[in-house]
């Protein structure tokens, strides 16, 4: 059976299925992440003391990190705008770029981790370090779910290409409401506890 | 934006791809790369007033202040909300009510002293 509205919008919402789909999972995301925006803010008050961010973490490279995360959200969205031109190998040039993008941002998060660990600074260490692992684990893994499935439409998904262009175009929209809400998080998350 | 451009925009992602709006997706075009550098200039704003040691809740003003900001543009170009169907922007406002007291909450409990005393 065919799902249906990926093409076609439904009259009640005006919105394809997947649109309004997308959206409703961001929303419940907005509260997932706004629950540990909320502990830090309790926590943070409730301390005699707070650190600030960049006297334990690396802000040079976390600079270069939410510079690398938002050109990504503008070859999302170009890889998208491609694909509204019809222009099929643009697309697959852009989507690349992308998730090689999302491949840097982990990597260089990854010496940053490091690094922590090398320096004996762990989850358990104090309550800074809980919500910086806690907060920047859960983005990293939105991250690597972002790039699962923009490597699904490069890969495997893309011969929806050809069968229905506008719907794979809908598809490849979708996937980038989610990456540009991963970099939209980040944007708050770089100076929250890096910067304050 | 004009209202024209923005039932242009609506439309288009109703209907999907038609090269109808060919010139429409240049424009858009144009406006990703603006916000990209508006995006650039905030980032490293934000970067040279953390270095300026301000006060705490100055501080924290200008740096939630900067990434509303960037949020926003994001939101309202890349995610396309700015010609977003009115369905979609009541299901994040409702969000947003929910968000704002998942905030506000514990630190209204937090200014009563309950939870440290």
């Amino acid at each position: 059976m065919d799902i249906p509205y990926t093409v076609e919008v439904r009259r009640d919402t005006g919105l394809t299925n997947g649109k309004i789909g997308i959206w409703l999972f961001l929303a419940s995301e907005v509260m997932l992440f706004g629950a540990l925006f909320a502990s830090y803010i309790l926590i943070r008050t409730g301390a005699p003391s707070w650190p600030r961010g960049d006297t334990i973490l690396n802000v040079p490279l976390a600079t270069v990190n939410t510079i690398v995360l938002i050109t990504s959200s503008v070859t999302m969205v170009m890889a998208w705008a491609s694909l509204m031109r019809h222009r099929f190998g643009t697309f697959r040039i852009y989507m690349g770029t992308t998730i090689l993008l999302g491949c840097v941002f982990l990597v260089i998060k990854y010496f940053e981790y490091s690094h922590k660990f090398h320096d004996g600074l762990y989850p358990g260490t104090n309550n800074f370090l809980a919500l910086y692992f806690t907060l920047t684990g859960l983005h990293m893994l939105h991250v690597f779910g972002g790039m699962v499935v923009n490597a699904y439409f490069l890969g495997p998904g893309a011969k929806l290409w050809k069968t229905n262009p506008v719907w794979f175009t809908n598809r490849v929209e979708n996937s980038g409401l989610f990456w540009h809400f991963v970099d939209l998080v980040w944007i708050f998350l770089f100076p929250t506890l890096y910067l304050l | 934006m004009t209202s024209d451009h923005a039932a242009g925009v609506a439309s288009e992602h109703a209907t999907g791809i038609t090269s109808d709006h060919a010139a429409d997706i240049d424009r858009h075009v144009k406006i990703y790369i603006s916000v990209f550098v508006a995006l650039m200039v905030l980032t490293i704003v934000t970067v040279a007033i953390s270095r300026f040691h301000l006060p705490v809740p100055i501080a924290v003003a200008v740096a939630l202040l900067v990434a509303t900001i960037k949020g926003s543009l994001v939101a309202c170009y890349f995610m396309h909300l700015i010609s977003e169907k009115k369905l979609i922007l009541a299901v994040l406002v409702l969000t947003a009510v929910f968000f704002v007291a998942l905030l506000t909450l514990p630190a209204v409990t937090h200014s009563n002293g309950y939870w440290i005393h």
